[in-house]
């Protein structure tokens, strides 16, 4: 019986330190990126690493997923002779949930794993070790670049494919069911508001899944054990616990913003 | 009679070592890598700390540049006590040593050109044009001018060593840290990067620090030696003085005898009792 509780009371204390060394992480983070004033050129190529080679999967999801909303909101409002809400269900569904959600996953199946088996081989390598030889901090050079190119991708991403997505159901509901094109966008123009969808669901939603997603990315490549199974079991746990931070983090701000609470 | 005072001040200060260990203590866990060492590297000459493997020499080297700090005693380079020094006066110290690792340590998105200009880049303003001057001749004196464009991956292992030591004197440092800088190298590589460390050091007017186990070929460049084992230091001296010790820890190790007070057992509890004791679960 001790023996468990040791085990657990050990368990515990283990996730706790590793916590504490999350969060000075990440407020390490923070403090270096003013650096990005004086090199905005490594903020430039980290964008296009992380924002724009994520561009073709972004864009081929979000044309899918729309199209499957244009499909299944079809199927389901035609019963109801509802079809001309079918802009309406498809742009709120991608501006309040699916855009941010499914943009961070994709994000951090991309690249936060790239993120981090850059930045465990790196560690592995000695290359973040040599940096600081050579006088050179890795939080400004190598991890603040990274962190603030994904922060401002994310939500970029997540815009992009939410419009795509709204695309993809116009294909579908409209070009292809024949729906009212009038009725698509004006229903859609009549019911989703700024604020209350789009700044909440695309702005907010994804600015904080796109923090959290780099976060972790960054961290578990930094903390990577310097093998080769290490970097491996790094990525795995990058995207698994963005999944998991992105799901509890998006019904904790959807309780928030569009719940009773 | 102040000129000839000023020059006295100047001698002694050329005379005092560069690197001063006292009562080094440092432990990894319940493991102790080292009890208590004292050791002085003298300036402007090629110091060599061998051992076998395993012994904390790359640790030493670590602690020496800043990377850990001890548990106990006092490391200064330069009358500067490293230990304690802030993180933003640990990265002006360093701008004045540099540290060759074992892997190179290349930037492998960047090519060879860029991996020498990278200190120069981040720490001066310095034209473009002077920079690729600088870092031609960095390359030209590890003889590796004609590779500035390869990337990393094309480089064998003795030449990415090369890139690292040109990347290593890019700010001309006063001293300069190997790691196992012969590991893993074909003789003709070795034998290339043996003279360059110490036509290098004499050129430049560098002190240098080998961290090593290939006893010929360090004991061969190396003006003095320090042996390690077991976290305390065994013997020092000039290569010569330790070829002719009487010491059983210095003859096993420089003439590499299987047999001696260095065991070639890992500790453990008696053999027969861990045969025939039941597996733990």
């Amino acid at each position: 019986m001790s023996a468990i509780l040791a085990r657990l009371g050990r368990a515990v204390l283990e996730q706790l330190i590793r916590t504490g060394r999350a969060t000075l992480f990440f407020f390490s983070l923070l403090g270096a990126l003013s650096f990005m004033i004086r090199r905005p050129g490594l903020l430039v190529k980290q964008l296009y690493a992380v924002g724009v080679l994520s561009l073709p999967i972004i864009l081929v999801s979000g044309l899918f997923v729309g199209m499957v909303l244009g499909l299944q909101g079809y199927a389901n409002l035609v019963d109801f002779g509802a079809t001309s809400s079918l802009g309406t269900v498809v742009a709120l569904s991608l501006i309040r949930e699916l855009g941010p959600v499914l943009t961070a996953l994709l994000y951090a199946g991309r690249a936060g794993s790239a993120l981090t088996a850059e930045i465990g081989l790196m560690k592995a390598t000695e290359q973040l070790a040599s940096m600081r030889m050579m006088a050179v901090d890795p939080f400004q050079r190598v991890l603040a670049p990274r962190f603030l190119a994904g922060c401002i991708a994310v939500p970029l991403l997540a815009g992009i494919f939410t419009a795509v997505g709204i695309l993809g159901g116009y294909l579908v509901a409209v070009e292809q069911l024949g729906v009212d094109s009038g009725a698509f966008w004006s229903q859609m123009q009549a019911k989703v508001q700024l604020y209350a969808d789009v700044i909440n669901g695309v702005v907010i939603k994804s600015v904080v899944f796109g923090v959290v997603a780099n976060w972790i990315a960054l961290f578990e490549g930094y903390e990577a054990q310097p093998t080769s199974e290490g970097v491996s079991l790094a990525t795995t746990r990058t995207v698994v616990y963005t999944a998991l931070a992105v799901l509890a983090l998006d019904f904790l701000l959807t309780a928030l913003m569009f719940g009773a609470w | 009679m102040s000129a000839t005072l000023t020059h006295s001040t100047a001698a002694a200060a050329d005379r005092r070592p560069i690197v001063t260990v006292r009562g080094l203590t440092f432990h990894r866990g319940d493991h102790v890598i080292f009890q208590e060492i004292d050791l002085d590297i003298p300036r402007g000459q090629v110091t060599a700390i061998m051992g076998p493997s395993g012994t904390g020499k790359t640790t030493l080297l670590r602690l020496i540049s800043g990377q850990v700090r001890p548990d106990a005693g006092r490391i200064e380079v330069d009358g500067i006590c490293v230990h304690e020094l802030g993180w933003r006066d640990l990265y002006q110290f360093r701008k004045r040593m540099a540290m060759l690792f074992q892997s190179g340590a290349l930037f492998t998105d960047s090519n060879v050109f860029d991996n020498v200009a990278f200190p120069l880049r981040e720490h001066t303003r310095l034209p473009e044009c002077l920079l690729r001057t600088l870092v031609l001749m960095k390359l030209e004196a590890v003889g590796l001018r004609g590779a500035r464009d390869l990337m990393p991956a094309e480089l064998s292992g003795g030449m990415a060593r090369r890139v690292a030591l040109a990347r290593a004197i890019a700010l001309d440092p006063t001293l300069i840290l190997y790691d196992e800088p012969f590991a893993g190298q074909d003789p003709i590589s070795m034998g290339v990067l043996v003279k360059l460390i110490r036509t290098l050091n004499d050129a430049l007017g560098l002190t240098s620090i080998i961290v090593s186990h290939d006893v010929k070929e360090t004991a061969a460049i190396a003006d003095y030696l320090y042996l390690i084992s077991d976290g305390r230091i065994v013997d020092h001296g000039t290569p010569s003085a330790l070829d002719r010790s009487n010491s059983p820890w210095v003859d096993q190790f420089m003439h590499a005898r299987p047999d001696g007070p260095m065991s070639f057992h890992y500790p453990a509890p008696p053999y027969a009792a861990d045969l025939l004791a039941s597996p733990v679960p």
